[in-house]
C-alpha cells in the first residue's frame, strides 16, 4: 500500500507503483488522492489543465496509470518519497500558497480536537474569528 | 489567556479557535485540560495551519472578520520575549522585562476588545493593501520544507524515527526562521519543553532580531 500526502489529506492508494522517481497511480485514483483529475486535455483541476508533453507522453502515462510525480514535477510543486517510496508527499508549490494567502480568503483546514471533533474555520462564517496558536513545546 | 477574554467578551458573534501545533496529542492534553476552554482546541499534528498560514512560531494569530477575510495576518499574539534576559541560574527575570511580557499581552487583548466592539471601524483592523504588504511570503524553500516536515512526521507515525530526522533537519535547514518547525523536532526536557543548550544557543544567535517580532500596535514591546 503507498501513501499519498497532499492537500487532500492522506490517502492510502492500492495498485500504486512506486518507481525510482516515478510515481504511478491509477488514473481512477488521482483525483482522491491529488485533488486532479486525468482526462483528455491532460491532468485537470477546475479550469486549469496540464497537457501530457508531446512527444515525452511515456513518462507521464502508461496503461491506465499517471506517474503523479512526473505531473507535480512539471507543475514546480514540491515531491518527496520515502526511503522505501511507499509515502510520498505532493506538497503546495510557494506559489499557490502566496495566491491564496493574497487573495486574503482565510484558508480552511480540518482539525480535531482531543476528542476526535473536527473543527474548521468555515463553520464559523458569520463571525470574528480570532484564530491562534500555542504549543505544548 | 484567551477562555477570560471570551468570558468577558461574551460576544456571540466572535470566537477564539486556539489550535495547538503540537505533533503529539497527549502533550497538549495537560494544557488544554487545565484551561478547560469553552472555544475549540484543535490538535494540529501536522502543523498544517504553519503551512496554510505561514507561521513560524507561537503564539501567533490571525484575524478573520465575519465574511472570512483576513483582516490581520499572522503576527505575534500579545507574547514578549522576556525570557531571553532570564538568568539561567535562578530562573529571574528583571523586572522591567517582565512587565514588557505584561504589557505585550495587555495591549494585544485590548486590540481584540476595539475589534470585537467596533468590528471594520476598529483601527486595528487593516485596509486591505496593508494586510497583502504584511502577509509573511513563502518561498520554494519554505514549501519544500513543510513537505519535508510533513513526511517526517508521517514516519515518525510510523516509528521510523531515524528516517523522520533527516527530514525534520532538512526541513530546519530550509526554513531556518521557523521555530514551531526546530522545536517540534527538537529533544525535549522533562517538563516537555524544547529549552536545551541548542535552543539557548539558537535564540543567542538571533542577536538583534526578535524571537517574537510585535505586533503593529502602538506601545507593543
Amino acid at each position: 500500500m503507498t501513501t499519498v500526502l497532499s492537500d487532500q489529506g492522506a490517502t492510502e492508494v492500492a495498485g500504486a507503483h512506486a518507481d525510482g522517481e516515478a510515481l504511478w497511480l491509477p488514473a481512477g485514483e488521482m483525483e482522491q488522492a491529488t485533488g486532479w483529475t486525468m482526462k483528455p486535455e491532460g491532468l485537470c483541476r477546475g479550469p486549469v489543465c496540464v497537457p501530457v508533453p508531446a512527444g515525452d507522453a511515456d513518462a507521464y502515462l502508461r496503461d491506465g496509470e499517471v506517474n503523479a510525480a512526473a505531473f507535480w514535477r512539471r507543475l514546480d510543486k514540491p515531491v518527496l518519497a520515502s526511503d522505501q517510496g511507499d509515502v510520498w508527499v505532493l506538497g503546495e508549490d510557494a506559489g499557490a500558497r502566496s495566491a491564496a494567502l493574497e487573495s486574503l480568503e482565510a484558508p480552511d483546514f480540518a482539525l480535531p480536537d482531543l476528542d476526535g471533533r473536527v473543527h474548521t474555520l468555515s463553520e464559523h462564517r458569520g463571525k470574528k474569528v480570532l484564530l491562534a496558536t500555542w504549543a505544548s513545546w | 489567556m484567551w477562555q477570560a477574554l471570551s468570558d468577558e467578551l461574551d460576544d456571540p458573534d466572535f470566537i477564539v479557535i486556539a489550535v495547538a501545533l503540537d505533533a503529539d496529542a497527549e502533550a497538549a492534553r495537560p494544557w488544554i485540560e487545565q484551561a478547560a476552554p469553552r472555544y475549540p482546541v484543535p490538535v494540529d499534528r501536522e502543523h498544517r495551519l504553519a503551512e496554510l498560514y505561514n507561521l513560524v512560531n507561537v503564539p501567533q494569530a490571525v484575524w478573520i472578520d465575519e465574511a472570512g477575510r483576513i483582516v490581520r495576518p499572522p503576527e505575534t499574539a500579545g507574547a514578549y520575549e522576556s525570557f531571553r534576559s532570564m538568568d539561567l541560574a535562578t530562573r529571574s527575570v528583571p523586572e522591567a522585562e517582565a512587565a514588557k511580557s505584561k504589557a505585550a499581552r495587555q495591549l494585544y487583548l485590548r486590540a481584540i476588545r476595539d475589534w470585537v466592539k467596533h468590528g471594520a471601524a476598529s483601527r486595528h483592523v487593516m485596509t486591505e493593501d496593508a494586510a497583502r504588504q504584511r502577509l509573511p511570503r513563502p518561498t520554494a524553500e519554505t514549501a519544500l520544507a513543510h513537505a519535508h516536515f510533513r513526511l517526517a512526521r508521517f514516519l515518525q507515525g510510523l516509528g521510523r524515527e531515524d528516517e523522520a530526522r533527516r527530514h525534520f533537519a532538512e526541513a530546519s535547514r530550509l526554513h531556518p526562521d521557523s521555530w514551531a518547525i526546530w522545536r517540534q523536532a527538537a529533544a525535549k526536557n522533562d517538563t516537555g519543553l524544547a529549552a536545551g543548550p541548542e535552543f539557548w544557543a539558537r535564540v543567542q544567535a538571533l542577536g538583534d532580531r526578535r524571537y517574537y517580532p510585535p505586533a503593529e500596535i502602538d506601545g507593543m514591546p
